[in-house]
């Protein structure tokens, strides 16, 4: 199944070689990854998509815990989230199919953020498949270049087993105890 | 206090109580070197840098302090990398330095410039690149401490030249502080409560003692829980010297060239209690055929150990300093005499199918091992190197002291003993310390005995010498039809080469001749090296083929009755 992973690491150089070689090393597949700043000064937060199996992903969660720069990593897949996408398109867009597109972008709550002679910027902010539809409706206009930030996910306010409004990452999910097993329950 | 970057280092490294470093000068450290005359520290001229990772290893694992490495940049740094994967994958604690290119010219590929941070990025606990000096207290303060606790291993501090040049007002931190870095709890009571019940229960239970045992200094303790439990252990071949191999409820190494009763025993077991061992498939064997008719309970410091390679049915994570003291009085006391009855009957079949129960007047190389035993009775740090005399020396001498053997399991690098040796000697200079090699790894660092006479080490060189690299040989015999491609290997006459360098040498072609030169290196002072001719093409028995169940073995076609068995 698909699985979204949330870590917190410090901003330093090298972290997020030591993070996307450690993916490589391990022979994880990642889907898609996206980092940028937290609210915290000094602290990225990046968001990691893959698809694998549960005992694949609590390596991948395990191993990431252990990276001495990474202070924390939470599995979110099972909570509710908010999760978006931005991307910039840029298709294709005579005179006589420039209103069709426009239409399009209506309907999907998307914005025209550049008009040039022969194509138009598209910006798009949502759900992936939200994302992926505009991307899919547009291609026969042609698509001449395209950017996509891959997924960021947020857990919903109040959706928190921890309480703590929201914010995710006061889980102790790096720690050892509270690692989720495989095992079965020991019977009693 | 006013120091340069290199002062802060020495002095860093004084105050962490290391006295030893083993290293080779080069143009990117020789501000360190030329400040290193200042301090009470030992300096090791090694002849090559992976010797010198090799050597801070060795000395690691037979003290139990972190062992400190040095070399230059570029060809010297890289020169590390097998050491340090070595190092990284037996979780040793090492801490290397490295020389970098100075900091305004990094990444211009400069004269001797590599960038080793990345290159050993997957091989070290953790590593830093310093280019300021006043980073460095804290980098060395944080090194030692991330080198040593948890699961130990290797870090490395690459410090670029102009921070060795550097003045700074020297305070060193009394505390680190890693937000990201955290150490298992020690409050694990529902887990070890659930352990005591599974234990408790079984009938036939078995503990593998893996390499943790050793690094937590819990010896005492695996033998007061295997005692009180009546519960049998299997070593891996770093547990080996977790347990005496003498004590009655030891049964040996298991796993592809394990004791056959100890492979048994793990088959047949309703209950497996790993302690800090990881699994590794050279001794389980294909995961789904690993002890088909146990429960398992894997207790490890490192969570990322968990399920990793076998799935636990309970896991416990935790220093085993934490762990057995509270496990041990909620183990019952049972009786499991039918369970170890039916142990000794497998034993005693293992007895009969040992090559050593055998006459034979050929010089083999099991019998050179069981000599070196007799001669030492068990009191020296053993060091293998890697292949068939790894096995024979971890089947055949019988292993009482702790930390008594020094060898390379996970990485199996070749060329390890001669250097790790070096080490070892160098950290416990009172002790008996043997080098068992092949005549293939020994070459591979063979220089290192210009170290051994320079720094005056007795160590003891033992050469099981077939003219093979015998391990590969071993497996084209078995699974590539005998075609012996690349393994037939000549080499020097190594009593000679020995005398070269300054130490005694001697060659042994025949069986009779063993006793009187082992006593005869046991009576020297000094170093002493005895190369043994032995039978070409004898093989390491028992053996489990790649890709079978461990009780899957192939015997000594010398033993068994009608050739190989199985």
């Amino acid at each position: 199944m698909k699985h979204t992973l949330i870590a917190l690491m410090e901003d330093k150089p090298g972290v997020l070689n030591r993070v996307s070689s450690l993916f490589y090393r391990r022979n994880y597949n990642i889907e898609s990854l996206s980092v940028g700043h937290s609210e915290i000064p000094g602290i990225s937060r990046m968001t990691i998509v893959l698809e694998g199996e549960d005992r694949i992903v609590e390596q991948v969660v395990k191993q990431l815990s252990k990276l001495i720069n990474v202070t924390h990593v939470l599995d979110v897949s099972d909570k509710p989230t908010v999760v978006r996408e931005l991307a910039l398109i840029k298709v294709k867009a005579a005179s006589r199919t420039r209103s069709e597109i426009a239409e399009l972008v209506r309907i999907f709550r998307a914005r025209i953020v550049d008009v040039g002679a022969t194509s138009l910027t598209i910006e798009i902010t949502g759900p992936e498949d939200r994302v992926n539809s505009l991307v899919g409706l547009l291609r026969p206009f042609g698509i001449e270049e395209m950017a996509r930030t891959g997924r960021v996910v947020m857990v919903r306010s109040g959706e928190n087993d921890d309480g703590n409004n929201g914010k995710v990452y006061s889980s102790q999910t790096a720690m050892p105890q509270s690692v989720p097993l495989m095992a079965q329950e020991v019977p009693m | 206090m006013k120091l340069t970057g290199a002062q802060v280092v020495w002095e860093s490294l004084v105050r962490e109580g290391v006295e030893t470093v083993f290293g080779v000068p080069g143009g990117a450290v020789l501000p360190l070197y030329h400040a290193l005359a200042e301090y009470p520290l030992h300096h090791v001229l090694v002849r090559h840098e992976q010797a010198a990772a090799h050597a801070a290893d060795g000395y690691a694992r037979a003290t139990g302090k972190v062992g400190v490495c040095i070399a230059t940049s570029g060809p010297g740094a890289t020169n590390l990398v097998t050491g340090l994967a070595t190092a990284y994958m037996d979780s040793s604690p090492v801490v290397a330095f490295t020389g970098q290119v100075p900091s305004p010219v990094i990444g211009t590929d400069a004269f001797q410039e590599v960038h080793i941070t990345g290159i050993t990025l997957p091989i070290t606990k953790h590593n830093y690149l310093v280019t300021h000096a006043q980073e460095l207290p804290t980098v060395i303060k944080e090194a030692f401490y991330i080198a040593r606790t948890g699961r130990p291993g290797p870090v490395l501090i690459d410090i670029s030249k102009d921070a060795q040049i550097a003045e700074i007002e020297y305070a060193y931190p009394d505390e680190v502080h890693l937000p990201g870095y955290r150490l298992p709890a020690s409050d694990f009571s529902p887990q070890i409560q659930a352990a005591a019940r599974m234990l408790n229960e079984a009938q036939r239970p078995v503990i593998i003692a893996g390499h943790g045992v050793i690094l937590s200094g819990t010896e005492d303790r695996l033998v007061e829980l295997a005692e009180k439990g009546h519960i049998p252990v299997v070593v891996t071949l770093l547990g080996i010297g977790a347990m005496p191999d003498e004590h009655p409820l030891c049964l040996g190494m298991g796993g592809m060239h394990g004791q056959g009763h100890a492979n048994m025993a793990l088959s047949e077991a309703d209950l497996i209690l790993s302690l800090g061992s990881r699994f590794d498939d050279r001794f389980t064997g294909p995961p789904s055929t690993f002890a088909p008719r146990a429960r398992i309970i894997h207790v490890d410091v490192d969570p990322a150990e968990i399920g990793k390679n076998v799935p636990a049915d309970l896991a416990v994570v935790g220093d085993l300093k934490d762990v057995l003291p509270a496990l041990t009085p909620l183990v019952e006391a049972r009786d499991r005499s039918a369970w170890l009855s039916c142990i000794r009957e497998w034993r005693e079949e293992s007895a009969q199918l040992d090559i050593l129960a055998q006459e034979t007047d050929d010089l083999i190389p099991q019998y050179v091992v069981r000599q070196i035993w007799h001669a030492t009775q068990g009191n020296a740090i053993m060091v293998s190197d890697v292949g068939q005399n790894q096995m024979w020396e971890a089947q055949y001498f019988v292993h009482r002291r702790r930390r008594g053997l020094i060898s390379s399991g996970g990485l199996g690098t070749m060329g390890f003993a001669l250097p790790a040796a070096i080490g070892a000697q160098i950290g416990c200079r009172g002790e008996r310390v043997w080098v068992i090699a092949g005549d293939g790894g020994f070459q591979m660092n063979i220089q290192e005995l210009a170290t051994v006479v320079q720094e005056q080490v007795p160590l003891k060189i033992a050469i099981l010498n077939n003219g093979y690299l015998g391990m590969v040989r071993q497996w084209q015999e078995f699974f590539f039809e005998r075609r012996y491609s690349g393994s037939r290997l000549s080499g020097p006459d190594f009593a000679q080469v020995a005398r070269a360098y300054g130490i005694p040498g001697l060659t042994i072609r025949e069986k009779s001749e063993v006793v009187p030169a082992i006593a005869q290196a046991m009576a020297s002072d000094g170093p002493m090296l005895l190369d043994f001719h032995i039978v070409p093409e004898e093989n390491v028995y028992p053996m489990v083929a790649p890709g079978s169940a461990i009780h899957n073995m192939i015997r000594h076609p010398g033993t068994v009755r009608g050739g190989k068995e199985e």
